[in-house]
């Protein structure tokens, strides 16, 4: 029998812990319970923010894409609607930060790239939603209620960015 | 409180001050929906009078246990009148948007509200 060895890197080691805290975080989100089906606080998005200001674009986008198919495995709706809803909400504010991280730090904190990615997430779920699961434009109905909750848990989101960021001291965080 | 508030960094404010205004603007944007254009009347589910909603006027129409009267009024129209036991229809009160039926059952009578687009009823997967 062959034996298959993966060379891994501390990286690699970080990016797994990582995307394992953000895939807790997705649970987490799932067991919430909220009145509207697609409101969700999205806290998983808090671990993508906080990867990207630590350790930079790359390792933002691999978190987030392992949260996203893990975490639709651990929660049984990979390759459903659900997930193809969660996987163009998440490369669409990937596309987002990718833009707005690089606006100057000393004027745009963590809630401003947290509010543009909570808008870039809906508008991805909204746009497969409306060109896929219901062709019908009385899906933007809805889209005002989802605006008002992304600005909301974007506000929340990235103030909770913000403090563990301030509370983390960076030498910590990078040999985490 | 302000713990939390000197998180925020000066662009953030303007993040979101701008944030909240396109999501206000788009309460009113969005649910505006179409513009409701004619009142359509069918009796046993056909169409007896379509009735434009640009100016006042009452309809008196002969249901199957009596005479039902619609109102109509710039931009909505309501069942003011039905012999029927339950009222249903008339307790609606006026209709405003594209798609909105009152039904008047005992009377075989409907009232609808028609826009510029026929919208779907509903749409299920």
């Amino acid at each position: 029998m062959q034996q298959i060895e993966l060379q891994t890197t501390p990286a690699d080691h970080r990016i797994a812990q990582l995307a394992a805290a953000a895939i807790a975080l997705s649970l987490v989100d799932a067991a919430i319970p909220l009145p509207l089906p697609g409101v969700k606080p999205g806290l998983a998005n808090i671990v993508t923010l906080l990867v990207l200001y630590r350790f930079g674009f790359a390792a933002a986008a691999w978190v987030t894409g392992l949260r996203i198919v893990a975490g639709s495995l651990l929660l049984g709706h990979f390759l459903s609607p659900g997930f193809f809803l969660s996987l163009s909400g998440g490369i669409c504010s990937l596309f987002m930060l990718a833009l707005v991280c690089r606006l100057p730090q000393q004027w745009f904190g963590p809630v401003s790239l947290s509010v543009f990615a909570a808008f870039a997430h809906i508008c991805g779920q909204l746009l497969i939603a409306r060109l896929w699961l219901i062709p019908h434009d009385g899906v933007f109905m809805l889209a005002p209620v989802f605006f008002a909750a992304a600005l909301f848990f974007g506000i929340i989101n990235g103030l909770i960015v913000a403090r563990l960021l301030g509370e983390l001291p960076p030498e910590e965080a990078q040999h985490a | 409180m302000n713990r939390w508030l000197n998180l925020l960094r000066p662009g953030d404010w303007l993040v979101v001050a701008v944030a909240a205004l396109l999501v206000a603007a788009a309460f009113p944007l969005v649910w505006q929906g179409g513009i409701a254009e004619k009142a359509v009347v069918r009796r046993d589910g056909e169409v007896i009078a379509e009735l434009d909603l640009s100016r006042k006027r009452t309809l008196e129409v002969a249901g199957a246990i009596g005479t039902t009267v619609i109102a109509v009024e710039p931009g909505r129209a309501r069942v003011a009148a039905d012999p029927g036991p339950r009222q249903y229809c008339v307790r609606q009160g006026w209709l405003k948007r594209p798609g909105e039926i009152a039904i008047c059952a005992p009377s075989h009578i409907s009232l609808q509200i028609a826009g510029r687009k026929k919208d779907f009823d509903s749409i299920a997967y």
